[in-house]
């Protein structure tokens, strides 16, 4: 297999801003993406304390339009999207009719002829597909993921940054609601959600204005300490707040039940791709089940190290680093559900030695309210 | 930026020599492409050390790096300062972060290495094709 040039991944509209920051570039899912500027434990830390402000134009936007949008939404998701009112948003699950993940996403309620799902950048091309296959009803679909730039300000200071831009009362826009407001000058969809276990806001915008908008927050955020932010932090962000990553907790072999994500299940809303599948694997029990573990000396677990218990192998890593803000050794794994309890010992094989490692509660880290 | 009077090692180690003894750490290259360094694995001091053989392990957040053994020997002193401060390893790579001193086993395999315009050259080739 021949990895692609940089110039055959796709870019941002921000891809010559992040080079001029001289931000460390991977290809993430096709994408040329900023895995960090100053550091993954700095952009971490800023986040955290003060504000990070992230680049996540690669994610995808899949629009739902027509009388029969909802129903289009309430087919492919599991979770209920008919309880969101205007101006919500709902996590959930793009299901197969196994009851396994296509994707995660948010679902956006825009209007009653109007949703917005903001899915994973690896998979938009393949989520559109699928919906596109699986539209029985009258709606209209579209793959307009190249029509928006994505910002992520995240953080305890991010509210007064993304205010000092927007004559939009941020304060009145609840957790996982939206409105729609100029920031900068721009038309924006403001979001208050996330992927760090911080407040914050996740705005959506038309590329041009991806350069001013990036370089206005930075400056409105320089007092405070912001800072950008890459991939590297937003992953060690959402491990530590415990939030799945769709190709490591989360694939089309895990249902939401093993991954500890039934309250995005919701069964008794009619008929949906994957229902009868979630509804046995309900009545039944899960075989396995997404646990938080902490090591207990100083090796760090990887994705894909084997977990064992009392010299049984017993499953795997799926995410595994080290926690910059709680500075301890972390990772999820999946495991069968007679070791999920809180303080059960297993070890995690690392460069061919078994580590000691505890069960502990999720999530790692919950930011004061 | 490379010391001249090191040797370098295509898997970016570092080797300085004095008389009988060779004190080796990873470049400011490999620090770099790691990130934030915060654990750092070395061996027991009388470990025997093979050329091209893993004796070592610096891990950064993001990922695990293995070292190489550049010359063979035997390990008189790994880095105790390190355990405590794997930052070094970022902020002082060809200094205070070096992570074994060896007895050399064979003075002569050191000369096989890279000069320090040689490992320059090397990876700024690695830097332009990126």
């Amino acid at each position: 297999m021949t990895s692609p040039t940089t110039a055959q991944l796709r870019k941002t509209a921000l891809n010559a801003e992040h080079r001029r920051l001289k931000a460390k570039m991977v290809n993430f899912g096709g994408w040329d993406m900023p895995v960090e500027y100053s550091g993954i434990v700095s952009e971490h830390l800023a986040t955290r304390t003060a504000a990070g402000l992230f680049d996540v134009s690669h994610m995808g936007e899949i629009e739902v339009f027509g009388d029969d949008a909802l129903a289009l939404v309430q087919h492919v998701t599991c979770n209920d999207a008919s309880k969101l009112s205007i101006g919500q948003a709902q996590y959930s699950g793009l299901m197969t009719p196994q009851g396994t993940f296509v994707d995660d996403l948010l679902v956006h309620k825009i209007s009653d002829k109007h949703y917005f799902l903001c899915v994973n950048a690896g998979t938009q091309d393949q989520d559109f597909e699928y919906i596109r296959a699986n539209n029985h009803t009258g709606a209209q679909i579209e793959n307009a993921g190249a029509r928006y730039s994505q910002l992520a300000i995240q953080g305890p200071k991010a509210l007064g940054i993304l205010q000092a831009l927007t004559p939009v009362p941020l304060e009145s826009v609840p957790y996982y609601h939206f409105t729609f407001g100029e920031v900068d000058g721009v038309d924006c969809l403001i979001a208050r959600t996330g992927y760090t276990g911080e407040d914050g806001f996740e705005i959506y915008f038309v590329p041009e204005h991806s350069e001013k908008l990036w370089n206005d927050l930075m400056e409105a955020g320089s007092d405070v300490g912001i800072l950008p932010c890459g991939l590297g932090a937003r992953n060690t962000l959402r491990l530590e707040a415990s939030m799945c990553l769709y190709g490591h907790e989360i694939d089309d072999t895990t249902t939401p039940y093993e991954a500890g994500l039934g309250w995005i299940c919701k069964p008794n809303k009619g008929e949906f791709l994957g229902r009868e599948a979630l509804v046995r694997q309900k009545e039944k029990g899960v075989e396995r089940t997404l646990v938080g573990f902490e090591m207990q000396d100083r090796l760090i677990a990887r994705d894909a190290c084997g977990v064992c218990a009392g010299g049984k192998a017993i499953g795997r890593v799926t995410s595994g680093s080290p926690a910059p803000f709680l500075k301890k050794n972390i990772g999820m794994a999946y495991v069968p559900p007679e070791f999920r309890a809180p303080g059960t010992e297993i070890s995690v094989e690392i460069r061919g030695k078994q580590a000691p490692a505890r069960i502990v509660p999720m999530p790692f880290y919950k930011r004061a309210k | 930026m490379y010391p001249s009077d090191y040797r370098y090692t295509k898997e970016h180690e570092w080797i300085k020599v004095s008389g009988n003894t060779g004190t080796i750490g990873i470049t400011d290259y490999a620090q770099h492409e790691l990130g934030d360094v915060v654990f750092v694995e070395l061996p027991a001091v009388g470990a025997k050390i093979t050329t091209g053989d893993v004796f070592g392990t610096v891990e950064s957040v993001k990922a695990v790096s293995e070292i190489y053994a550049p010359v063979s020997g035997e390990v008189i002193e790994a880095n105790a300062a390190l355990s405590g401060a794997p930052e070094t390893v970022n902020s002082d790579p060809h200094g205070a972060a070096w992570l074994i001193k060896i007895k050399l086993a064979n003075p002569a395999e050191v000369t096989s290495l890279m000069g320090a315009a040689a490992y320059q050259a090397f990876v700024s080739e690695k830097e332009a094709s990126a």
